[in-house]
């Protein structure tokens, strides 16, 4: 009966957005009186997740694994499910999870919610609030089958500590073939991705070219930021469209945003509203964007940016 | 090839969001309505294909009569065909399993889809189609080749990006890059004239079963105003960040 959360990790360490799921299935475990047990696939040390709530690991080690595969993937969760006889599993919103959640649903005939940002309001119906229309709104959704999967959004619910420890059990659920084989895999290191990054310095067309990249990287750098940047920027080939951000890019759910020559067109806005603080740098006191921003700048990013690169370095010398 | 592009119905993505009915229902007055900017891109490699590989190119769409004006115009892009199963889109599994009903019976070798709908973000009905017709899934898909009956794909990830190998039955969930924004197309005068010529299809559904229900929408809380620092006082800047939001 206990809640199931699937905390993930990469290169065997989890994840900010597992601690995440780990401390939103404590609240639900408490809710509906039970015990939390979390499956993990290949990581390396689990004794972090008792800190977060987890009771029971069931711990996943097979070198069939290595690379993600969403069907195995949700197969294994699948099993973890039956055999704890699980009514609530909790995935998160990375780009793995969200693959492998509808997969996992309809191998449970879980009904699922996705981009859930509360704890749920109710246990009876089951209830939980969902973002929708891309931020402008929310869902409050009840999920009616016997067994729920949710997703929940990042950076929506926090990290909750909890000092106890969890009891490990090594668990060797069997692995389907798959019928989608990884050949190469093209992953930036030693950057921050816009999905794992506490701060997102993001650039608009207000930059003028690509060739200004550099103060915005730099500034970036001092906040140990990923970088982002508008729609037309990526069209325009200025950055890559691994960058776009916004209503038809990547969401981003950060604690602080930084908005450097973007006007705010709800488009983007859209996107980039889950960030829980926005500031704003625009030579244009009327541009859209100061509205949605806790803080702005009136004034040029190419006086403004290397300035407040400079204070942000003496400011981190300090610390 | 037949491929089945599956067209969601949305607002505009300018449109302003209200509801009616006590909160419970959407409010579409005064609002346009367009294919979904995921599955434009999709249908866009659809007409690749079509152009390309000799493919044939069916839309279909789970929803009311309303949405037929965005099958036309799908259709006036250049799809062979339109199927609308006659019944009000409620939930992703609900969704899913119509459709499913459509590539079953239609035969279809490779269904694209949008990674997400921009009206109700679920991301779900990809991946249950895919589990539920028993074909192969490709998530965040930004490139896409078929030879025969295999198909190269290749996956956003976190921080960058996958090549994976497959094979049809194939279900995408694709996204900006599968195409780009300037391949898009506008529907011509021919196209919209030929559009009135194409069939467009309407099955009732099977009446799937829903597993969730939208109680209420809520719209979040309006902001307090911005604080404006002056650009020759930037320490403020970094001293509001740090004491007062807490983010660095
Ligand atoms: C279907 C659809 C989907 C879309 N999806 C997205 C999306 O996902 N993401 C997205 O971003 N957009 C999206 N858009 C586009 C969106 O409508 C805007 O066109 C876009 O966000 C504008 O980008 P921008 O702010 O960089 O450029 P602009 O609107 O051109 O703004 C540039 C800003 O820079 C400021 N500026 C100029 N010089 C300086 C300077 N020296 N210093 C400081 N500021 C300066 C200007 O005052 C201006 O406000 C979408 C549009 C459509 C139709």
């Amino acid at each position: 009966m206990s809640v199931l959360v699937y905390t993930e990790s990469d290169n065997g360490t989890f994840k900010k957005v597992a601690l995440e799921v780990a401390s939103y299935g404590k609240a639900v475990a408490d809710q509906l009186g039970t015990t939390l047990t979390a499956v993990t696939i290949n990581a390396k040390d689990t004794s972090i997740l008792g800190n977060h709530g987890v009771d029971k690991v069931l711990n996943v080690t097979n070198s069939k694994l290595e690379t993600f595969n969403a069907n195995a993937y949700a197969e294994v969760i699948k099993q973890a499910a039956e055999k704890e006889g699980t009514k609530v599993i909790i995935v998160s919103s990375s780009a793995d999870s969200k693959y492998l959640a509808p997969l996992l649903a309809v191998g449970l005939n879980a009904g699922y919610a996705s981009n859930v940002v509360e704890a749920p309001s109710s246990t009876s119906p089951f209830t939980v609030k969902r973002t929708a229309f891309t931020n402008k709104a929310f869902n409050i959704t009840s999920i009616d089958t016997d067994v729920k999967l949710i997703g929940l959004s990042k950076n929506a619910f926090g990290l909750k500590e909890h000092s106890a420890s969890a009891t490990v059990e090594d668990f060797s659920p069997s692995i389907p073939d798959n019928g989608v084989h990884v050949d190469a895999v093209d992953k930036v290191t030693g950057k921050v991705t816009i999905a794992d990054a506490e701060i997102v310095v993001s650039g608009g067309r207000g930059l003028k070219g690509p060739e200004n990249w550099g103060m915005l990287e730099e500034l970036a750098q001092v906040l140990g930021a990923a970088t982002a940047c508008s729609k037309p920027v990526s069209d325009l080939g200025w950055r890559p469209h691994s960058e776009h951000v916004g209503q038809t890019g990547k969401p981003v759910a950060s604690n602080l945003y930084i908005a450097i020559g973007i006007s705010g067109a709800i488009q983007h806005l859209a996107g980039i509203n889950a960030s829980k603080v926005k500031v704003v740098i625009n030579t244009d006191p009327e541009a859209p964007f100061f509205k949605a921003a806790d803080y702005g700048v009136v004034g040029d990013a190419f006086e403004v940016v290397p300035k407040l690169t400079e204070k942000l370095k003496a400011f981190k010398a300090q610390q | 090839m037949k491929i089945l592009v599956c067209i969601s119905h949305v607002p505009d993505t300018t449109s302003k969001i209200n509801f009616t009915e006590g909160d419970t229902k959407f409010d579409s007055n005064g609002v346009q309505f367009v294919i979904n900017p995921n599955d434009e891109f999709g249908l866009t490699r659809a007409m690749w294909f079509k152009e390309k590989q000799g493919a044939n190119v069916t839309v279909a769409n789970v929803g009311g009569p309303e949405t037929e004006p965005t099958l036309r115009k799908a259709l006036a892009i250049g799809a062979d065909a339109a199927i609308r199963v006659n019944t009000a889109a409620n939930d992703g599994f609900q969704v899913a399993n119509e459709l499913a009903q459509v590539v079953n019976d239609g035969g279809y070798d490779l269904v694209i889809a949008g990674r997400e709908s921009i009206d109700y973000n679920g991301g779900m009905v990809p991946g249950m189609l895919a589990a539920l017709t028993n074909a192969n899934f490709v998530a965040n898909c930004i490139g896409l080749e078929i030879d025969g009956t295999n198909a190269n794909a290749v996956r956003e990830i976190d921080g960058g990006k996958e090549t994976v190998s497959t094979t049809l039955p194939l279900v995408i969930a694709g996204q900006k890059g599968l195409v780009e924004e300037s391949d898009l197309r506008i529907p011509n005068m021919r196209g919209i004239m030929m559009a009135r010529q194409k069939p467009l299809t309407v099955l009732e559904p099977k009446g799937a079963a829903e597993e969730t229900s939208s109680v209420k929408f809520e719209k979040p809380v309006p902001k307090g105003a911005v604080t404006l620092v002056s650009p020759d006082n930037l320490d403020e800047l970094v001293n509001l960040l740090h004491n007062e939001a807490k983010v660095i």
